[in-house]
């Protein structure tokens, strides 16, 4: 028996009713005997027999492979200690950098020193100990110049798209580069502070609606008012 | 501010155990679900102070002492004297206690046991009156654990009981300035006897009078305090989780009951 | 500021309270969810005169560490009155009223509360009353669970909370400060929809079992409601930014 109970694509709360009966426990979802809840504030969504709520807010949970955005917050004997927004404090050991053998321990600062914003990626990750963060890999490390935008982790998913049709999207149409980290902190370079006032315009409009329809298109009306040359205008005139 | 306390390492199967031992109707100490532990009590014990119990309650061990001194009213009450309820679980009891200023639980353990007394109106607070609005005797309720097996607040209230009903003190009375106190002792004027009954949700089943191995497994803990007449005068629930309406109707009722036979056991030995 | 005067009747010959309600009326209740920037999830009620705001923040790193538990996150929560809430000045200090409100509060919290995805962290509650007016632990309650789910901290329901009293030998529901005061009973209930289970029980004052349980049924109707004004309030802030951004798109599509 399985019957679904809230309706698909609306907002549920939690301890809403989503379903009764055997389907596949999604993200924040919960059952008690044969019900199923929402255990938090998002959209409810029906794959198949799977039932998922995806959160309109909360703060990010590392998982290893995500690429994320953190600001150095101590630099230690070994390493660096990262503020990746996670419920935890990450580690940068100083043998996850590149190199022949990594900086020595008294240049740690001259590779990172507190405050500067790193790209890396999460190495080791569980609930017993902090996430182990590397730098060792194609684009990572120090970020020194364009926009670092923070938004909330739960609407990363909507920022890229399906495919990545939006982040796609935005490149093209606003003409920046932009690294999204899986944590929330996403990194705009563009070829004039315009293009990236834009570009973080639209990823901020992007979390404030990521739940309504016709999105992607109010987001390139948008981009169009605003007259900056995207990449597709840079072809037409080459 | 309150936090979620740090758990002592019960070991997963002494939880088992006693968890299954009452799903299945039997206690750890072999006790149905509806009775106490041993009770002893034994007042006097303190000269110093005007009234003082001591209560063996299982392993439990509280000491309770009443000192009637004189003092100013609080501004809005000239007419009543004044009622002070503390608490100590002082680290000699359990080595889960520390030194300190009073934890949440002793903060708490105080306050409901100052419930009991004063919604009941146990102590007589306008005989207490030497001078309105000016001096006023105060009582003095300080409760001391000194070992700790379960159930704390029953024990606190029956010693408490005790030692407020066995409390013997001089007339004091007022001449100008001065308290003088006249020859002969008196017992604090009661009018009521109230008594805590405490009860654990374990799994499913709801106990009476938890021994420390109940407690830490229990998912809820509720205390009803029962006035003479078998009215409620004061309840506090406790523990992560909670109750059905169907189980406090249940418990409410069973404490009626346990406030009786507690109350029989701590009169007569208040007359010693 | 002077006290104001103990009223002469809580409940006059037509059966109406001094504030115009009758005994089972709740108190006009307001809630608004993401009032605060800082804090990772907000929320402020209004019930009666009561004005209360709660801020959460977490699930964060626990500080100081050994406070942390190795299996779930540690819920840490205040309730604390502001100096101003109250008739007579409040010395800031915490009292032992608030400790103890601190305690009942997150143990009523922590039930639905889903700790054990976030060990080792703390996710922090706090409750400021602004200004008081009797049932400030229970609108207190109501608010955070509000607070709690709009800080996208996972929980299996919300918790909603009312308190009943008697006044004048009669059952009523949720009592002004003056009924508090000058009443006989004061009974503060919390209590989840879904799991059946009342999460904070506490009373004051005398009370038949009788009057007890009639009591306890009427906090429970009130808790529902006030549930469904949560669910309300909590959606109200997604629903309204959908509908204005639906219905820019079909007003330019028209254009």
């Amino acid at each position: 028996m399985m019957v679904i109970v809230a309706e698909p694509k609306q907002v549920v709360a939690p301890g809403e009713l989503l379903a009764e009966g055997d389907h596949v426990l999604g993200d924040n979802s919960f059952k008690v005997g044969t019900r199923i809840y929402s255990a938090c504030i998002g959209i409810f969504e029906v794959d198949g027999t799977r039932v998922t709520v995806v959160p309109l807010k909360g703060g990010y949970f590392p998982r290893v492979g995500d690429l994320v955005g953190g600001r150095i917050v101590d630099v230690g004997l070994s390493g660096w200690t990262v503020d990746i927004r996670a419920p935890y404090e990450a580690m940068l050991p100083a043998s996850e950098t590149p190199g022949p053998r990594g900086p020595r321990r008294r240049d740690l600062s001259e590779s990172f020193d507190v405050g500067d914003m790193v790209l890396s990626q999460v190495l080791a990750f569980d609930r017993t100990r902090d996430p182990l963060l590397t730098v060792k890999g194609p684009g990572l490390g120090k970020i020194s110049n364009g926009r670092v935008v923070e938004i909330s982790a739960a609407k990363i998913p909507r920022l890229i798209g399906r495919k990545g049709s939006m982040i796609s999207m935005l490149k093209r149409e606003t003409g920046c580069q932009i690294t999204v980290g899986q944590n929330g902190v996403v990194m705009v370079w563009g070829k004039s502070p315009e293009n990236e006032r834009v570009a973080v315009e639209a990823i901020y409009m992007v979390e404030r609606e990521a739940h309504t329809r016709g999105l992607t298109d109010r987001i390139r009306e948008m981009i169009a008012k605003s007259n900056v040359v995207g990449e597709i205008a840079r072809t037409q005139t080459a | 501010m309150s936090f979620t306390p740090q758990l002592p390492p019960v070991a997963k199967l002494e939880q088992k155990t006693v968890v299954d031992l009452v799903a299945n109707g039997k206690r750890i100490d072999d006790r149905t679900a509806d009775s106490y532990r041993p009770l002893h009590i034994e007042v006097g014990l303190i000269e110093k102070a005007n009234g003082s119990a001591q209560v063996h309650l299982g392993k439990s061990k509280v000491l309770v002492g009443v000192k009637v001194e004189t003092g100013t009213p609080f501004p809005d009450t000239p007419d009543e004297g004044v009622l002070t309820v503390n608490a100590e679980l002082g680290p000699l009891a359990s080595p889960l206690f520390e030194t300190g200023p009073p934890s949440e639980q002793a903060i708490e353990l105080a306050r409901v046991i100052d419930r009991g007394i004063r919604e009941s109106k146990a102590v007589d607070m306008k005989s207490l009156v030497l001078l309105k609005g000016k001096k006023v005797q105060v009582v003095f309720v300080d409760i001391y654990i000194l070992d700790h097996d379960g159930n704390l607040i029953d024990a606190a209230s029956i010693a408490a009981l005790a030692a407020l009903a066995s409390a013997k003190l001089l007339k004091a009375e007022l001449k100008g300035d001065e308290v003088v106190y006249k020859p002969g002792l008196h017992s604090l004027p009661l009018n009521n006897h109230p008594v805590a009954v405490t009860f654990a949700k374990v799994g499913k089943t709801i106990v009476v009078d938890p021994v420390l191995e109940e407690e830490q497994v229990m998912n809820a803990r509720l205390t009803v305090t029962i006035e003479k007449n078998g009215n409620i005068c004061a309840m506090q629930k406790g523990g992560l989780s909670g109750f059905t309406q169907d189980e406090l109707k249940t418990v409410v009722n069973l404490a009626v009951q346990k406030a009786a036979e507690n109350r029989t056991k701590i009169l007569a030995a208040a007359k010693g | 500021m002077p006290e104001p005067k103990q009223p002469e009747k809580l409940i006059d010959d037509k059966g109406i309270r001094i504030d115009g309600r009758r005994l089972d009326q709740l108190r006009p209740i307001k809630l608004e969810v993401g009032i605060l920037d800082k804090a990772d999830g907000s929320a402020y009620i209004e019930q009666g005169k009561n004005k209360i705001l709660v801020g959460v923040y977490g699930p964060r790193e626990a500080h100081p560490k050994h406070i942390a538990l190795p299996d779930r996150a540690v819920l840490r929560c205040r309730y604390r009155m502001a100096p101003f809430s109250v008739d007579e000045r409040k010395n800031p200090a915490p009292s032992r009223r608030e400790m103890e409100l601190s305690k009942v509060i997150r143990e009523s919290l922590e039930s639905v509360v889903l700790t054990d995805l976030y060990p080792r962290t703390t996710i922090d509650v706090f409750i400021e009353v602004l200004q008081s007016d009797g049932g400030s632990r229970c609108a207190g309650i109501t608010a955070a669970s509000l607070a709690l789910a709009d800080a996208g901290i996972p929980m299996r329901e919300l918790v909603a909370a009312c308190a009943v009293g008697k006044i004048q030998g009669h059952m009523a529901l949720d009592l002004s400060d003056a009924e508090d005061k000058y009443g006989e009973a004061d009974l503060p209930v919390a209590w989840v929809p879904n799991a059946n289970l009342v999460t904070l029980l506490q009373m004051d004052g005398i009370l038949t079992t009788s009057e007890f349980e009639r009591g306890l049924t009427m906090a429970l109707d009130a808790c529902k409601t006030i549930h469904g004004m949560q669910q309300e309030a909590l959606k109200k802030k997604y629903l309204v930014i959908k509908e204005v951004a639906e219905e820019r798109e079909e007003t330019e599509v028209v254009a």
